[in-house]
Protein backbone atom coordinates (compact mmCIF):
# COMPACT_ATOMS: atom_id res chain seq x y z
CA UNK A 1 0.00 0.00 0.00
CA UNK A 2 1.36 3.58 -0.75
CA UNK A 3 0.22 6.49 1.66
CA UNK A 4 0.43 10.04 0.17
CA UNK A 5 0.74 12.24 3.53
CA UNK A 6 1.23 16.23 3.12
CA UNK A 7 2.84 17.22 6.33
CA UNK A 8 1.44 20.30 5.77
CA UNK A 9 -1.88 19.38 6.12
CA UNK A 10 -1.58 17.57 8.61
CA UNK A 11 0.06 20.20 10.83
CA UNK A 12 -3.29 22.40 9.83
CA UNK A 13 -5.50 19.85 10.68
CA UNK A 14 -4.23 18.72 13.92
CA UNK A 15 -2.37 21.87 15.38
CA UNK A 16 -3.76 25.07 14.00
CA UNK A 17 -5.34 25.97 10.41
CA UNK A 18 -3.36 29.20 10.33
CA UNK A 19 -0.03 27.19 10.79
CA UNK A 20 2.66 26.80 8.07
CA UNK A 21 5.70 26.43 9.62
CA UNK A 22 6.96 23.56 11.29
CA UNK A 23 8.16 24.68 14.50
CA UNK A 24 8.39 23.62 18.21
CA UNK A 25 8.74 19.86 19.49
CA UNK A 26 4.50 19.55 20.46
CA UNK A 27 3.77 20.41 17.31
CA UNK A 28 6.50 18.02 15.53
CA UNK A 29 5.10 15.48 18.46
CA UNK A 30 1.44 16.42 17.49
CA UNK A 31 2.24 15.83 13.75
CA UNK A 32 4.23 12.75 14.16
CA UNK A 33 1.26 10.78 16.23
CA UNK A 34 -1.18 11.73 13.31
CA UNK A 35 1.08 9.81 10.60
CA UNK A 36 1.48 7.56 13.22
CA UNK A 37 -2.61 6.82 13.43
CA UNK A 38 -2.84 7.27 9.53
CA UNK A 39 -0.59 4.05 9.39
CA UNK A 40 -1.81 2.28 12.13
CA UNK A 41 -5.10 1.74 9.84
CA UNK A 42 -3.22 -0.02 7.29
CA UNK A 43 -2.21 -3.98 7.09
CA UNK A 44 0.68 -4.97 5.23
CA UNK A 45 3.96 -3.45 4.07
CA UNK A 46 3.34 -0.07 3.28
CA UNK A 47 5.23 2.67 2.03
CA UNK A 48 4.61 5.99 2.95
CA UNK A 49 5.21 9.25 1.20
CA UNK A 50 5.87 12.13 3.49
CA UNK A 51 5.65 15.67 1.10
CA UNK A 52 7.18 18.71 3.11
CA UNK A 53 6.12 20.76 -0.61
CA UNK A 54 3.92 22.81 1.40
CA UNK A 55 6.07 23.42 4.72
CA UNK A 56 7.23 26.89 5.17
CA UNK A 57 9.78 26.33 8.14
CA UNK A 58 11.02 23.10 9.44
CA UNK A 59 13.27 23.86 12.78
CA UNK A 60 15.42 21.30 14.15
CA UNK A 61 12.99 20.27 17.21
CA UNK A 62 10.27 19.89 14.78
CA UNK A 63 12.25 17.92 12.89
CA UNK A 64 13.65 15.65 15.52
CA UNK A 65 10.03 14.81 16.34
CA UNK A 66 8.34 14.62 13.26
CA UNK A 67 11.45 12.70 11.20
CA UNK A 68 13.56 10.82 13.28
CA UNK A 69 11.64 9.68 15.79
CA UNK A 70 8.67 8.35 13.09
CA UNK A 71 11.95 6.40 11.74
CA UNK A 72 12.87 5.24 15.15
CA UNK A 73 9.59 3.47 15.57
CA UNK A 74 9.57 1.24 12.63
CA UNK A 75 13.59 0.76 12.31
CA UNK A 76 15.05 -2.66 13.27
CA UNK A 77 14.40 -6.42 12.42
CA UNK A 78 11.36 -6.18 14.53
CA UNK A 79 9.64 -3.11 14.08
CA UNK A 80 5.92 -2.66 14.88
CA UNK A 81 4.75 -2.85 11.34
CA UNK A 82 6.10 -2.91 7.90
CA UNK A 83 6.50 0.22 7.19
CA UNK A 84 8.68 2.82 4.88
CA UNK A 85 9.46 6.28 4.19
CA UNK A 86 10.02 8.46 1.38
CA UNK A 87 10.46 12.20 1.70
CA UNK A 88 9.52 14.76 -0.78
CA UNK A 89 9.19 18.13 -1.44
CA UNK A 90 12.16 18.81 0.79
CA UNK A 91 13.84 22.15 0.56
CA UNK A 92 17.52 23.10 1.34
CA UNK A 93 17.04 24.36 4.76
CA UNK A 94 14.43 21.56 5.81
CA UNK A 95 17.42 19.23 4.56
CA UNK A 96 19.78 20.97 7.20
CA UNK A 97 17.67 20.21 9.93
CA UNK A 98 16.45 16.70 8.82
CA UNK A 99 20.00 15.62 8.81
CA UNK A 100 21.09 16.78 11.77
CA UNK A 101 18.26 14.99 13.58
CA UNK A 102 19.13 11.72 11.71
CA UNK A 103 22.94 12.58 12.55
CA UNK A 104 21.79 12.57 16.11
CA UNK A 105 20.58 9.10 16.19
CA UNK A 106 22.59 7.51 13.21
CA UNK A 107 19.43 7.12 11.18
CA UNK A 108 19.04 7.74 7.34
CA UNK A 109 16.45 8.03 5.15
CA UNK A 110 15.46 8.24 1.52
CA UNK A 111 14.84 11.25 -0.31
CA UNK A 112 13.13 12.22 -3.96
CA UNK A 113 14.53 15.62 -5.21
CA UNK A 114 12.31 17.54 -7.37
CA UNK A 115 14.03 15.82 -10.91
CA UNK A 116 12.90 12.19 -9.14
CA UNK A 117 16.18 11.41 -8.10
CA UNK A 118 16.57 9.56 -5.39
CA UNK A 119 18.77 10.67 -2.28
CA UNK A 120 20.02 8.74 0.48
CA UNK A 121 20.53 10.46 3.80
CA UNK A 122 21.33 10.44 7.05
CA UNK A 123 24.34 7.70 8.37
CA UNK A 124 25.25 4.93 5.72
CA UNK A 125 28.35 3.75 5.94
CA UNK A 126 30.44 3.17 2.65
CA UNK A 127 29.81 -0.14 2.05
CA UNK A 128 25.69 0.60 2.85
CA UNK A 129 25.75 3.02 0.35
CA UNK A 130 27.30 1.24 -2.40
CA UNK A 131 25.03 -1.73 -2.14
CA UNK A 132 22.17 0.60 -2.01
CA UNK A 133 23.49 2.66 -5.10
CA UNK A 134 23.83 -0.97 -7.15
CA UNK A 135 20.26 -2.42 -5.47
CA UNK A 136 18.65 1.59 -7.22
CA UNK A 137 20.94 0.70 -10.96
CA UNK A 138 19.16 -2.63 -10.42
CA UNK A 139 15.43 -2.03 -9.69
CA UNK A 140 15.46 -5.00 -7.46
CA UNK A 141 17.45 -7.81 -6.48
CA UNK A 142 17.87 -11.02 -4.38
CA UNK A 143 21.64 -11.67 -2.58
CA UNK A 144 22.93 -13.33 -4.98
CA UNK A 145 22.11 -10.38 -8.07
CA UNK A 146 23.79 -7.74 -5.75
CA UNK A 147 26.54 -9.85 -4.82
CA UNK A 148 27.46 -10.49 -8.63
CA UNK A 149 27.06 -6.36 -9.38
CA UNK A 150 29.08 -5.73 -6.38
CA UNK A 151 31.71 -8.29 -6.56
CA UNK A 152 31.36 -9.08 -3.18
CA UNK A 153 30.69 -12.66 -1.13
CA UNK A 154 27.15 -13.73 -1.09
CA UNK A 155 27.03 -13.50 2.37
CA UNK A 156 28.16 -9.80 2.43
CA UNK A 157 25.51 -9.17 -0.30
CA UNK A 158 22.99 -10.90 2.04
CA UNK A 159 24.17 -9.28 5.09
CA UNK A 160 23.89 -5.48 3.47
CA UNK A 161 20.87 -6.21 2.08
CA UNK A 162 19.77 -7.45 5.25
CA UNK A 163 20.94 -4.05 7.17
CA UNK A 164 19.54 -1.87 4.48
CA UNK A 165 16.39 -3.18 5.44
CA UNK A 166 16.15 -3.09 8.71
CA UNK A 167 17.34 0.39 8.56
CA UNK A 168 14.05 1.13 6.38
CA UNK A 169 16.10 1.60 2.99
CA UNK A 170 14.76 -0.99 1.03
CA UNK A 171 11.53 -3.32 1.19
CA UNK A 172 11.58 -6.87 0.86
CA UNK A 173 9.14 -8.75 -0.83
CA UNK A 174 10.04 -12.84 -0.09
CA UNK A 175 14.19 -12.74 -1.23
CA UNK A 176 13.71 -9.82 -3.36
CA UNK A 177 14.97 -6.75 -1.81
CA UNK A 178 13.49 -3.16 -4.14
CA UNK A 179 14.70 0.24 -3.45
CA UNK A 180 11.97 2.72 -2.24
CA UNK A 181 11.22 4.54 -5.03
CA UNK A 182 11.55 2.16 -7.59
CA UNK A 183 8.19 -0.04 -8.56
CA UNK A 184 8.21 -2.88 -6.64
CA UNK B 1 13.88 53.49 51.07
CA UNK B 2 14.16 53.33 47.65
CA UNK B 3 17.52 52.55 45.93
CA UNK B 4 18.04 54.19 42.54
CA UNK B 5 20.20 51.90 39.73
CA UNK B 6 21.81 54.13 37.20
CA UNK B 7 21.57 53.24 33.73
CA UNK B 8 24.47 54.18 31.52
CA UNK B 9 24.14 56.17 28.49
CA UNK B 10 24.76 52.88 25.93
CA UNK B 11 23.17 49.72 26.87
CA UNK B 12 24.63 46.83 25.78
CA UNK B 13 25.51 42.96 26.71
CA UNK B 14 28.56 44.71 28.20
CA UNK B 15 27.47 47.75 29.79
CA UNK B 16 24.10 46.13 31.07
CA UNK B 17 26.11 44.19 33.83
CA UNK B 18 26.55 47.59 35.26
CA UNK B 19 23.24 47.18 36.44
CA UNK B 20 22.86 43.96 37.23
CA UNK B 21 26.12 44.49 39.12
CA UNK B 22 23.90 47.06 41.25
CA UNK B 23 20.47 45.41 41.56
CA UNK B 24 22.60 42.23 42.71
CA UNK B 25 23.43 43.21 46.37
CA UNK B 26 19.69 44.14 47.03
CA UNK B 27 17.09 41.94 48.51
CA UNK B 28 14.55 40.98 46.25
CA UNK B 29 11.94 42.88 47.86
CA UNK B 30 13.86 46.56 48.18
CA UNK B 31 11.89 48.78 46.18
CA UNK B 32 14.52 50.10 43.29
CA UNK B 33 14.13 52.96 40.60
CA UNK B 34 15.98 52.36 37.35
CA UNK B 35 16.72 55.18 35.75
CA UNK B 36 17.53 55.14 32.77
CA UNK B 37 17.27 59.16 31.85
CA UNK B 38 20.33 59.51 30.30
CA UNK B 39 20.24 56.48 27.96
CA UNK B 40 21.18 57.36 24.70
CA UNK B 41 21.27 53.81 22.89
CA UNK B 42 20.35 50.21 24.08
CA UNK B 43 20.69 46.92 21.73
CA UNK B 44 17.87 44.85 22.12
CA UNK B 45 19.98 42.55 24.36
CA UNK B 46 19.91 45.43 26.96
CA UNK B 47 15.91 46.34 26.36
CA UNK B 48 15.01 42.71 27.25
CA UNK B 49 17.08 42.47 29.95
CA UNK B 50 15.69 45.36 31.25
CA UNK B 51 12.52 43.58 31.36
CA UNK B 52 13.57 40.45 32.86
CA UNK B 53 15.19 42.71 35.34
CA UNK B 54 11.55 44.01 36.31
CA UNK B 55 10.49 40.33 36.14
CA UNK B 56 12.64 39.27 39.06
CA UNK B 57 12.08 41.98 41.97
CA UNK B 58 9.87 41.30 44.23
CA UNK B 59 8.86 44.81 45.04
CA UNK B 60 7.89 45.93 42.38
CA UNK B 61 10.41 48.09 40.84
CA UNK B 62 9.86 52.40 39.39
CA UNK B 63 11.88 53.06 36.34
CA UNK B 64 12.16 56.76 34.84
CA UNK B 65 12.90 56.09 30.99
CA UNK B 66 15.25 58.25 28.45
CA UNK B 67 15.08 62.01 28.46
CA UNK B 68 16.01 62.14 24.75
CA UNK B 69 12.91 62.39 22.61
CA UNK B 70 14.23 59.89 19.89
CA UNK B 71 15.49 57.98 22.36
CA UNK B 72 12.30 57.47 24.28
CA UNK B 73 10.50 57.09 20.57
CA UNK B 74 12.94 54.86 19.51
CA UNK B 75 12.26 52.63 22.77
CA UNK B 76 8.15 52.94 22.42
CA UNK B 77 8.98 51.59 18.64
CA UNK B 78 10.61 48.69 20.04
CA UNK B 79 7.57 47.89 21.94
CA UNK B 80 9.64 48.64 25.35
CA UNK B 81 6.92 50.65 26.73
CA UNK B 82 3.95 48.69 26.32
CA UNK B 83 5.58 45.76 28.45
CA UNK B 84 7.33 47.93 30.86
CA UNK B 85 4.11 49.63 31.86
CA UNK B 86 3.37 46.25 33.03
CA UNK B 87 6.43 45.24 35.11
CA UNK B 88 7.39 48.86 36.19
CA UNK B 89 5.59 51.46 38.03
CA UNK B 90 6.79 54.39 35.18
CA UNK B 91 7.78 57.60 36.00
CA UNK B 92 8.99 60.77 33.86
CA UNK B 93 8.41 61.38 29.95
CA UNK B 94 6.64 57.86 28.99
CA UNK B 95 5.85 58.47 24.85
CA UNK B 96 2.96 56.90 23.39
CA UNK B 97 3.82 53.51 21.49
CA UNK B 98 3.60 53.55 17.50
CA UNK B 99 4.34 50.04 16.95
CA UNK B 100 5.04 48.90 13.28
CA UNK B 101 6.56 51.70 12.08
CA UNK B 102 10.18 51.68 12.92
CA UNK B 103 12.15 49.45 9.81
CA UNK B 104 14.99 48.18 12.05
CA UNK B 105 12.61 46.69 14.10
CA UNK B 106 11.92 43.19 12.45
CA UNK B 107 10.43 42.17 15.98
CA UNK B 108 9.03 44.14 18.51
CA UNK B 109 9.76 43.18 22.07
CA UNK B 110 7.47 40.17 22.30
CA UNK B 111 6.26 37.32 25.02
CA UNK B 112 7.04 34.71 24.71
CA UNK B 113 6.03 31.59 27.41
CA UNK B 114 3.99 28.90 25.10
CA UNK B 115 4.43 27.10 22.15
CA UNK B 116 1.70 29.16 19.94
CA UNK B 117 4.09 32.58 21.19
CA UNK B 118 6.90 30.67 19.28
CA UNK B 119 4.93 30.07 16.25
CA UNK B 120 3.65 33.40 16.36
CA UNK B 121 7.44 34.79 16.64
CA UNK B 122 7.99 32.87 13.77
CA UNK B 123 4.98 33.80 11.26
CA UNK B 124 5.80 37.37 12.06
CA UNK B 125 9.70 37.59 11.30
CA UNK B 126 8.85 35.80 7.81
CA UNK B 127 7.16 39.05 6.94
CA UNK B 128 10.38 41.08 7.46
CA UNK B 129 13.09 39.03 7.18
CA UNK B 130 13.77 38.47 3.64
CA UNK B 131 13.80 42.06 2.69
CA UNK B 132 16.24 43.02 5.30
CA UNK B 133 18.44 40.08 5.61
CA UNK B 134 19.03 39.92 2.54
CA UNK B 135 18.59 43.57 0.60
CA UNK B 136 20.18 45.55 3.62
CA UNK B 137 22.34 42.95 5.17
CA UNK B 138 23.57 41.44 2.03
CA UNK B 139 23.04 37.82 2.92
CA UNK B 140 22.02 35.14 0.63
CA UNK B 141 18.31 34.40 0.79
CA UNK B 142 18.91 30.76 2.35
CA UNK B 143 20.04 33.05 5.26
CA UNK B 144 16.48 33.64 6.02
CA UNK B 145 15.10 30.33 6.88
CA UNK B 146 17.96 29.49 8.73
CA UNK B 147 17.49 33.00 10.35
CA UNK B 148 14.05 32.19 11.44
CA UNK B 149 15.02 28.23 12.51
CA UNK B 150 17.55 29.81 15.10
CA UNK B 151 15.04 32.62 16.10
CA UNK B 152 12.44 29.57 16.49
CA UNK B 153 15.41 27.58 18.52
CA UNK B 154 16.42 30.27 21.04
CA UNK B 155 12.56 31.05 21.66
CA UNK B 156 12.13 27.38 22.20
CA UNK B 157 14.50 27.58 25.34
CA UNK B 158 12.09 29.35 26.99
CA UNK B 159 9.57 27.14 26.60
CA UNK B 160 11.19 24.35 27.10
CA UNK B 161 13.40 25.40 30.34
CA UNK B 162 12.78 28.50 31.54
CA UNK B 163 9.68 27.75 33.89
CA UNK B 164 7.95 31.28 33.34
CA UNK B 165 7.71 33.47 30.53
CA UNK B 166 10.55 35.89 28.58
CA UNK B 167 10.76 38.04 25.46
CA UNK B 168 12.36 38.07 22.04
CA UNK B 169 13.28 40.66 19.99
CA UNK B 170 15.30 41.37 16.84
CA UNK B 171 16.66 44.58 15.47
CA UNK B 172 19.08 45.38 13.05
CA UNK B 173 21.40 48.61 13.87
CA UNK B 174 24.91 49.59 13.12
CA UNK B 175 27.47 48.17 15.60
CA UNK B 176 30.36 51.20 15.36
CA UNK B 177 32.29 50.35 18.34
CA UNK B 178 33.46 46.92 17.08
CA UNK B 179 32.00 46.15 13.78
CA UNK B 180 31.29 49.82 12.23
CA UNK B 181 28.85 47.02 10.26
CA UNK B 182 25.29 46.71 10.38
CA UNK B 183 23.92 43.82 12.38
CA UNK B 184 20.77 41.78 12.77
CA UNK B 185 20.39 40.72 16.69
CA UNK B 186 18.21 38.44 18.20
CA UNK B 187 17.84 38.72 21.73
CA UNK B 188 15.98 36.35 23.82
CA UNK B 189 15.75 36.78 27.93
CA UNK B 190 14.05 35.21 30.77
CA UNK B 191 14.19 35.25 34.17
CA UNK B 192 13.55 31.65 34.48
CA UNK B 193 15.67 28.58 36.13
CA UNK B 194 18.72 29.06 34.29
CA UNK B 195 20.84 26.60 32.68
CA UNK B 196 22.38 25.11 36.25
CA UNK B 197 19.05 24.42 38.18
CA UNK B 198 18.16 22.68 35.03
CA UNK B 199 20.56 20.63 34.14
CA UNK B 200 20.66 19.97 38.07
CA UNK B 201 16.54 18.61 37.47
CA UNK B 202 17.89 15.84 35.08
CA UNK B 203 16.90 12.81 36.58
CA UNK B 204 20.10 11.15 38.05
CA UNK B 205 22.69 13.89 37.12
CA UNK B 206 25.65 13.39 39.01
CA UNK B 207 26.75 17.12 40.14
CA UNK B 208 30.63 17.54 40.21
CA UNK B 209 32.49 19.51 43.05
CA UNK B 210 33.18 21.96 40.09
CA UNK B 211 29.93 22.29 38.87
CA UNK B 212 28.88 25.99 38.44
CA UNK B 213 27.07 28.37 36.20
CA UNK B 214 30.25 28.09 33.53
CA UNK B 215 30.23 24.59 33.33
CA UNK B 216 26.59 24.27 33.29
CA UNK B 217 26.30 26.56 30.09
CA UNK B 218 30.01 24.84 28.67
CA UNK B 219 27.76 21.30 28.89
CA UNK B 220 24.37 22.88 27.21
CA UNK B 221 25.77 25.01 24.58
CA UNK B 222 29.37 22.95 23.62
CA UNK B 223 28.62 19.81 24.46
CA UNK B 224 24.44 19.47 24.03
CA UNK B 225 23.52 18.01 27.54
CA UNK B 226 20.03 18.55 28.36
CA UNK B 227 18.07 17.63 31.23
CA UNK B 228 16.44 15.40 29.11
CA UNK B 229 17.08 11.38 28.57
CA UNK B 230 16.22 11.58 24.90
CA UNK B 231 18.60 11.96 22.84
CA UNK B 232 17.31 14.12 19.86
CA UNK B 233 17.22 17.10 22.67
CA UNK B 234 19.68 19.59 22.31
CA UNK B 235 19.61 19.74 18.89
CA UNK B 236 18.40 23.78 18.73
CA UNK B 237 21.05 25.03 20.52
CA UNK B 238 23.36 22.73 18.41
CA UNK B 239 21.51 24.47 15.34
CA UNK B 240 22.09 27.86 16.42
CA UNK B 241 25.68 27.17 17.17
CA UNK B 242 25.56 26.10 13.35
CA UNK B 243 24.10 29.59 12.03
CA UNK B 244 26.10 31.24 13.84
CA UNK B 245 29.42 29.86 12.19
CA UNK B 246 28.19 29.36 9.00
CA UNK B 247 27.39 33.50 9.03
CA UNK B 248 30.54 34.43 11.17
CA UNK B 249 28.12 35.73 13.73
CA UNK B 250 28.22 35.79 17.29
CA UNK B 251 26.22 33.55 19.57
CA UNK B 252 26.52 34.33 23.84
CA UNK B 253 24.36 32.93 26.96
CA UNK B 254 24.50 34.52 30.20
CA UNK B 255 22.93 32.81 33.19
CA UNK B 256 23.52 33.11 36.71
CA UNK B 257 26.31 34.34 36.81
CA UNK B 258 28.38 33.25 33.81
CA UNK B 259 28.18 33.81 30.15
CA UNK B 260 29.56 32.39 27.85
CA UNK B 261 30.36 33.28 23.82
CA UNK B 262 31.41 31.64 20.48
CA UNK B 263 33.48 34.26 19.73
CA UNK B 264 33.49 35.43 16.05
CA UNK B 265 36.94 36.76 14.84
CA UNK B 266 35.36 40.52 14.37
CA UNK B 267 34.60 40.44 18.62
CA UNK B 268 37.18 40.82 21.72
CA UNK B 269 34.60 38.81 24.22
CA UNK B 270 36.11 36.32 26.08
CA UNK B 271 34.42 32.40 25.13
CA UNK B 272 33.70 32.40 29.31
CA UNK B 273 32.77 35.04 31.54
CA UNK B 274 32.13 33.91 35.10
CA UNK B 275 31.36 36.15 38.31
CA UNK B 276 29.04 37.74 37.07
CA UNK B 277 26.97 39.47 39.11
CA UNK B 278 23.83 36.71 39.78
CA UNK B 279 20.65 37.00 37.85
CA UNK B 280 18.19 34.33 37.04
CA UNK B 281 17.37 32.52 34.17
CA UNK B 282 18.97 32.85 30.60
CA UNK B 283 19.73 35.54 28.72
CA UNK B 284 20.53 34.71 25.10
CA UNK B 285 22.19 37.25 22.34
CA UNK B 286 22.84 36.41 18.37
CA UNK B 287 24.32 38.81 16.64
CA UNK B 288 25.24 38.37 12.66
CA UNK B 289 26.81 40.67 10.44
CA UNK B 290 26.12 42.65 7.73
CA UNK B 291 28.22 41.16 5.11
CA UNK B 292 30.40 43.12 2.59
CA UNK B 293 29.20 42.32 -0.81
CA UNK B 294 32.66 41.28 -2.90
CA UNK B 295 33.68 44.35 -5.20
Amino acid sequence: MINHIDVSSVLRRTVCDLYSNLVTRPTGAAVRTEIENLLSAGRGPSLTVIDFSHVNLLDYSCADEVVAKLLLRFEGGAPAQDAYFLLRGVREDHLDAIEAALERYRLALVMQADDGALLLVGTVNDDQRRAWQALRELGRGAAEELALALGEELADAQALLVALHERRLVMRFDDTYVPLGATP
Amino acid sequence: MTTVINVPPSLDAETIEQVLDQVAPLPRDQKVLIDARHARWASPYALTTLLTLGQTRAERAAFTGPENDDTASYWARTGFYKHAEQIFDLHGYVPRSRNGSESSVLLEITPVAKSEDVHDVVERIQQKAQAILVHELHLEPQATMRFAMTLSEACQNIVEHAQRGGWVAVQTYTWRQRLGRRVVQIAVCDAGIGFRASLESAHGRRISDRWDDGMALEDAVIRGVTRFRDPGRGQGLAGVRRFVGKWDGKLSIRSGTARIAIVPSWDEDVPLAEDLAPFPGAQIQITIPERIPPR
